[in-house]
């Protein structure tokens, strides 16, 4: 066989798959990054987590009013959602990248982005509520 | 064929016959390890965690809505099954908790030789049981106790 008809391998990927575009995106790197970067800051937060929870465990809801009015408290919850939502999508990506296959991939992956997304900003939005205009009285 | 990478399980058998061969990870050949069971069970308890979360979301909107509905909410999480849903959420946080703090380890390359994740397999299960009845007594206790004082 001559040498100038065999195609030139410099990376070892096959021709199919570099036809096909499949392999890495160079954006794998950024992904797991940051879910360990999420992991090591939900790490302190959830230990706060802990620590609130033996706090207000059987409280009323004045009392989780009042504690959720304080600014420090609100903010650790603010940034205890966010992480937690953040972290939880790119785990929950690598589990649908690791279990759908072919075309129900992209749809799974985009629901899952809005559902996490969404439950997020709902809990953000709770957050901010409790600290800045809570409702302390019974509705008639 | 549903997935082109189907194309790279076709072999031949000795006699030149085509087989699909397995695709991995293929349990069924696989004796069981403490360590696969640790690896699945993150996933599972990450699973178990965010759907816990999006309860908690639940609570936290109660409370900032009213007394009313922060009664409901009650109502759910003194049932009993409310607060077997409640261990379970605990025992998922926990159990992801310890693997991840091990991932991290890894990692950094730390305990990442097979000797050592053997070794500390038994270990991560212990302290996630631990943690868990520690956590869910206490919780569980002042929650009993801060209720009767009210009621008294």
């Amino acid at each position: 066989m001559n040498a100038t008809h065999m195609p030139r391998m410099d990376v070892m990927r096959s021709q199919l798959s570099r036809a096909r575009g499949l392999g890495s995106a160079k954006t794998g790197v950024n992904h797991w990054w940051m879910e360990r970067m999420s992991a090591v800051a939900l790490v302190p937060l959830s230990g706060w987590f802990v620590l609130q929870v033996m706090r207000l465990a059987g409280s009323s809801q004045e009392d989780v009013v009042e504690w959720g009015g304080k600014p420090t408290n609100s903010s650790m919850l603010l940034a205890l959602m966010v992480l937690t939502f953040y972290h939880m999508q790119l785990g929950l990506q690598v589990i649908i990248d690791d279990y759908v296959h072919g075309k129900p991939h992209l749809p799974a992956s985009l629901l899952m982005k809005g559902v996490t997304f969404l439950i997020g900003l709902f809990a953000v939005i709770a957050v901010l509520k409790l600290a800045l205009a809570p409702s302390r009285k019974a509705s008639a | 064929m549903q997935d082109v990478r189907d194309a790279l399980y076709i072999g031949h058998r000795s006699d030149g016959t085509l087989t699909r061969r397995p695709m991995s990870p293929h349990l069924q050949v696989y004796r069981f390890r403490l360590s696969m069971f640790l690896s699945i069970a993150n996933r599972a308890a990450g699973v178990a965690a965010a759907a816990g979360a999006a309860l908690g979301v639940c609570w936290l909107n109660a409370a900032a809505k009213g007394p009313e509905s922060f009664k409901k909410v009650q109502k759910v999480t003194r049932h009993p099954l409310g607060k077997l849903a409640l261990v379970g959420w605990t025992l998922a946080l926990v159990y992801h908790f310890v693997a991840g703090l091990r991932h991290l380890a890894w990692d950094a390359g730390y305990r990442f030789e097979k000797k050592n994740i053997n070794e500390d397999g038994p270990v991560a299960v212990g302290v996630t049981v631990g943690a868990t009845l520690v956590l869910v007594a206490t919780i569980f206790g002042l929650a009993a106790c801060r209720s009767r004082k009210k009621a008294s």
